[in-house]
């Protein structure tokens, strides 16, 4: 199945992401926001770097919206993108995940929607059948 | 919006009743053709959400640009009471002080017809604009806790601009009771780069011409008149004001349960106006609407530089003046007569402008006797328009009008609508030059995908709460 798939929201843009586990939800979820936001890279010669990240929520959708948000913060702050992801650790409460970052610039990368911040509003995780299924919505 | 039953009290409002845990009725100010559009989405669900917060005042409002938000409707209006109330970061919104600053010109149109182009390329190269852009203007962390202090002073003390601006500005551009301790050092971080930046999105540069004024006396307050060039700005706080909304939302989702406050959307968060959490958030959110008055000063004063370089103008012949500067985005403390009794309110404007009538000491002296600017810009085809906010604003809006057109497509949605059409071509085609940064804005802004400004507009002007003053025809566009 597709990992994610785009959902209208009128003012923002809305995310449905899929994953046979946890893990892969997760890890879909870092891919589908650097898909939505770069639209290609033009120079693949990159000094990317390893960094690990420990995030905490209240259940599994709380984890999910505060995973997101330090992925965003990561591109809006500091100004690096996500390149590849693995979760080493993940429960409904706390996640640990190795990131491989580069450096954004505007010569190396060009955008096409800027994801300006993860919303609560219309938030689900779900199992599903063959695994798990999360609805967000970002503002844009 | 199929479990939502309005009912219609006059040709301009809906009575959205008070059902189940709501506290309040909730108000949409809507005409037929509004109330039409507002069935494909859930927008009149979040008023009667908002309606369920603890302390709110007579009624959940949704001014007719009203859609689809997140928590909060766009063009949602709450205010809440001091001591048993609520704030509620995601009903101002994540760009804090987001807003309109519109300036006047001695120029016409004549003057610069054969100079668009030239004039749009140069702000273009000057205004950073889209992803990821950084301004001119590197703040030191001292500096930056001014600018948080100070807003839009902090900028003209430091040469953006002049005093006579900061009168025409919404509270002087500087919001009581910033505390720059109260903001984290991620927000602090990501606004050293951005202070003078337009973003990416709806935010927009325009030069556009008075293309009609329909009310003299007003307009002549607000020294406009046919023919003549201006230029507005949208913008807000960039990642400052975004990162506080996000941190203090994270807050208030992590404590809601020890407040008790059962919410219908998480992205409600909130918590008690006389709490401690409830006070930092109000400093904090004060720190970004002074970071949002300061940087739209700033791109005023280099939008002057530009103009008055590309012309070969002196400044005297150019004679850049603020007409005004409001915010859309914001909480205040305001005060209004509640049945008959003056009381100090909270005021949520989530995507509304405040609208304060003649009389009014928070109006310019310049202008009290007509009343306040209300700015409204439309989609890049249209244009704006200019309102004077009026009696009814008061006793109805606790002093709010709308604040745009209202998206009616999704981004999605118009980025499928203009597959295969150049909108840049169809926008030069109406007369309208557009320069944009990024792939998908233009696809994403195009005037379809909004409202028609003239029916929301219409609302705001037959209901009472701001009178047409002057129509602006879109000349020249730029977007993130």
């Amino acid at each position: 199945m597709p990992k994610y798939k785009l959902f209208d929201h009128t003012a923002d843009i809305g995310v449905a992401v899929t994953g046979r586990t946890r893990k892969e939800l997760f890890v879909n979820a870092a891919q589908a926001v650097f898909a939505i936001m770069i639209a290609n890279r033009i120079d693949r010669q990159g000094a990317q770097r390893q960094k690990t990240i420990i995030v905490e929520g209240s259940d599994i959708a709380d984890l999910l919206i505060n995973f997101l948000r330090e992925i965003l913060y990561l591109f809006n702050g500091e100004a690096l993108i996500v390149e590849d992801c693995h979760i080493q650790e993940c429960s409904n409460q706390r996640l640990v995940a190795k990131l491989l970052v580069e450096p954004y610039s505007k010569e190396k990368y060009s955008t096409k929607m800027e994801l300006k911040a993860v919303t609560y509003h219309g938030l689900s995780v779900e199992r599903i059948k063959n695994g798990w299924i999360a609805r967000v919505i970002f503002d844009v | 919006m199929s479990e939502i039953k309005l009912e219609k009290l006059d040709d301009n409002r809906w009575l959205l009743p008070r059902t189940g845990a709501m506290r309040v009725p909730g108000i949409i100010y809507a005409n037929e053709k509004i109330f039409d559009l507002l069935k494909n989405d859930e927008s009149a669900k979040q008023v009667a959400n908002v309606a369920h917060l603890p302390g709110i005042i007579n009624y959940s409002l949704a001014m007719p640009d009203i859609h689809w938000g997140y928590g909060f409707p766009i063009g949602g209006v709450a205010a809440f009471d001091l001591e048993t109330g609520v704030v509620s970061p995601g009903g101002v919104g994540y760009d804090i002080n987001c807003g309109c600053r519109l300036m006047a010109t001695e120029l016409t149109l004549h003057d610069i017809k054969d100079k668009i182009k030239d004039l749009t390329t140069a702000l273009y190269q000057r205004i950073p604009s889209g992803v990821g852009s950084t301004g001119h203007v590197k703040l030191s962390g001292k500096d930056q806790k001014k600018v948080l202090e100070e807003g839009a002073g902090w900028a003209v003390k430091n040469g953006f601009g002049s005093l006579q601006d900061l009168e025409t500005t919404e509270d002087g551009g500087c919001l009581s009771g910033a505390d720059p301790e109260q903001v984290s050092a991620r927000a602090l971080e990501r606004g050293k780069q951005q202070l003078g930046t337009l973003g990416s999105g709806n935010h927009f540069l325009e030069i556009e011409a008075v293309q009609e004024i329909f009310d003299e006396k007003a307009a002549q307050a607000f020294g406009l008149h046919k023919g003549q060039i201006v230029i507005m700005i949208h913008t807000g706080s960039r990642g400052l004001g975004y990162q506080i909304c996000d941190d203090y939302l994270a807050l208030m989702v992590k404590h809601q349960p020890e407040t008790g406050i059962v919410l219908p959307d998480r992205q409600l968060a909130c918590t008690y106006l006389a709490s401690q959490r409830g006070r930092n958030y109000l400093a904090a959110m004060a720190c970004g609407a002074n970071y949002a008055w300061a940087n739209r000063q700033i791109l005023m004063h280099l939008t002057r530089e530009v103009i008055e370089k590309t012309l070969r103008i002196a400044p005297r012949e150019l004679g850049m003046r603020l007409v005004y500067d409001v915010c859309h985005n914001i909480a205040k403390i305001e005060l209004f007569n509640i049945a008959g009794v003056e009381k100090k309110l909270c005021v949520h404007r989530k995507g509304a402008t405040r609208a304060f009538p003649a009389g009014h000491e928070a109006v310019p002296s310049r202008y009290r006797s007509v009343g306040q600017p209300v700015l409204i810009p439309g989609d890049m085809g249209t244009g704006s328009y200019v309102l004077v906010a009026q009696e009814k604003a008061m006793s109805e809006t606790f002093g709010s009008a709308c604040h745009g057109a209202g998206r009616v497509m999704s981004r999605t949605q118009a980025i499928k609508t203009s597959r295969g059409r150049s909108i840049s071509r169809e926008m030069a085609d109406q007369g309208v030059l557009v320069m944009a940064g990024g792939k998908g804005t233009l696809s994403e802004e195009m005037p379809e995908a909004y409202k028609n400004l003239n029916d929301v507009v219409a609302v705001v002007h037959e209901a009472g709460v701001a009178r047409k003053v002057a129509r602006l025809k879109s000349i020249a566009c730029i977007k993130g």
